[in-house]
């Protein structure tokens, strides 16, 4: 029943103001989220550049305890992953590489087997699997470490005996995992190439060792290498600094050091993401 | 005869001046910069000195310690070791005289859990004087051996038990040679033998033992039950209401009718009650 005209029936009105409250939260939402983002990275950078400027102004202070720490971090995230290392090297040799080698010699293609070799594990598949490997097995690791020092106030210890926590904790893991990630990627891409020429041979594809690695050479340039290691040295920075910042940065309870884990893991996998993307950039300009 | 473990130039020069002094200071919480816990605090700490500060659980003992080894940024007020104002010192001369404080923190110290009982009392003298793994480890050894912890030496702090964890944390701010020593609560939870070896190790150190250069240490330490203390501080104060109130030493005490001081000597409350 109609009873005054000017007054809007009232589930119009819901029907109106419905969808514009769950814009609204919907913005809201987005807009936190910016927000949050923007935080985050201006909390990383921020961190970012207090630990490059403590590894500068400390480069040589305190040699004989923070040189066996970085000692301790590449066995750690080194040596100590080399097995897994070669597991994932074999594996992916024989599946991708193997089958590509394999797919070229059919169509009679075998002599851009080099380039794409280059291009598929040289510059992205070795830098980025060795990087997500060691977050995996040691970056998330530092985040409990840190944080569950953090949270027994081992920081404010540190403190206390005029040791810089972050030349300390900090300066150390980014250091070794540069190193390792390094190191790591550059015995990934040999274990690789060879375990995948291996399996070739097994498929009695037309290309002779001599052949397949004369393409390699061939295609590889100097700026491979030099990408190669500023590559790997920077996701090694960029999982070190967002775990130790994720650890670090504010004071934990214990019970949010998990979530401050699943947060670090997810940042350094989008920072080495937008990483690598940049590196792309700078491969196809070269 | 032993080695001094620290140098006897600084102590000698400063004597005159208070180790840390404290001008209308006012202490937050660390994990808050909200309402302040301490306000209006005016202290010296003066060289040789064995202060004990009383107060009930969460009055404070603990950011008032942690402020006063510039560990916690006051809220308000001057801070100033060794004559010269904390927030103007650069960088070398905040090392230099925050290594001559050290601290014991409350609830088994807060040693380094990564590392074993002797790299914990090791680290700040390797850190720090870059000294060769001989010297380091001569001097340990000594700071072992007078903190009772020879037999403990490689077993990592959280394998130890809470009472022997704090002696390490006492071991390692020993290492420093500091020139005064704040101590958090140090017989919290301990059993009367332990508590008694921490008051006649705590006498020794303000009496001059020889790891440290046999100079008296300077002292501070706080606590919840004055009754262990009572004779064998020798300057008390209470944190009573956000004011730390000196009650001068043993003979003021004895006469002193403040009702928290009564209640404190008599112990009657739990920390689970509060």
């Amino acid at each position: 029943m109609e009873t005054n005209g000017a007054t809007a029936n009232p589930s119009e009105v819901t029907r109106g103001v419905a969808p514009l409250a769950r814009l609204q939260q919907l913005l809201d939402s987005i807009g936190r989220s910016i927000i949050q983002f923007i935080r985050t990275a201006e909390g990383l950078v921020a961190f970012a550049l207090i630990t490059l400027g403590v590894a500068f102004s400390k480069f040589n202070a305190s040699a004989r305890v923070i040189h066996p720490l970085v000692r301790t971090q590449v066995y750690r995230a080194g040596l100590r992953l080399l097995a897994m290392t070669s597991f994932l090297a074999c594996a992916l040799g024989l599946v991708i590489i193997g089958q590509m080698v394999g797919l070229l010699s059919r169509v009679g293609a075998q002599g851009l087997a080099g380039t794409v070799m280059v291009t598929v594990v040289v510059r992205e598949l070795g830098p980025l699997v060795a990087a997500l490997l060691v977050l995996v097995r040691v970056g998330a690791g530092y985040v409990i470490e840190l944080g569950t020092a953090r949270a027994m106030g081992e920081v404010e210890a540190l403190e206390a005996l005029c040791i810089d926590p972050i030349h300390y904790l900090v300066v150390p893991r980014v250091a070794g995992l540069a190193l390792s990630i390094f190191s790591l990627t550059v015995y990934f891409i040999i274990v690789t190439l060879v375990s995948g020429y291996l399996f070739a041979f097994v498929q009695d594809v037309p290309l002779t060792p001599g052949d397949y690695f004369k393409q390699l050479a061939v295609a590889l340039t100097w700026e491979d290498f030099a990408l190669l290691a500023l590559k790997t040295c920077s996701f090694g920075a960029v999982i070190a600094v967002v775990t130790c910042y994720q650890g670090l940065a504010r004071p934990l309870r214990l019970e949010e050091v998990s979530g401050a884990t699943t947060r670090a893991v997810v940042q350094s996998v989008v920072g080495c993401v937008l990483l690598d993307i940049c590196f792309i950039v700078v491969y196809l300009v070269m | 005869m032993k080695e001094s473990l620290s140098s006897a130039a600084p102590r000698s020069k400063e004597a005159a001046v208070p180790l840390i002094e404290m001008i209308g200071l006012s202490v937050g919480a660390a994990d808050s910069s909200e309402s302040a816990l301490v306000e209006e605090v005016n202290w010296s700490i003066c060289s040789g000195e064995y202060w004990v500060v009383g107060g009930l659980p969460g009055s404070g003992k603990s950011d008032l310690l942690a402020t006063a080894a510039g560990l916690n940024r006051p809220q308000r007020g001057t801070l100033r070791w060794f004559g010269k104002e904390v927030s103007e010192l650069d960088e070398e001369g905040l090392k230099a005289s925050r290594s001559r404080v050290g601290i014991v923190f409350e609830n088994g110290g807060r040693p380094f859990n990564h590392l074993t009982v002797v790299e914990n009392i090791a680290l700040p003298l390797r850190y720090h004087r870059n000294r060769s793994p001989a010297e380091v480890r001569e001097t340990v050894e000594k700071i072992l051996q007078f903190a009772g912890l020879t037999l403990l030496a490689n077993m990592t702090p959280s394998r130890v038990k809470p009472a022997e964890r704090q002696r390490v944390a006492l071991a390692r701010a020993l290492a420093m040679s500091p020139d005064v020593l704040l101590l958090d609560n140090p017989l919290a939870g301990l059993a009367a033998q332990e508590a008694r070896w921490w008051r006649d190790c705590l006498a020794d150190l303000s009496a001059g033992h020889d790891i440290v250069g046999g100079q008296p240490i300077t002292l501070v330490v706080t606590c919840d039950d004055l009754r262990p203390w009572a004779d064998q501080g020798k300057q008390f104060a209470l944190l009573n209401q956000k004011r730390l109130m000196p009650m001068g030493g043993r003979v003021e005490l004895a006469h002193s009718a403040e009702p928290l001081l009564q209640e404190l000597l008599a112990a009657q409350f739990s920390t689970g009650q509060i």
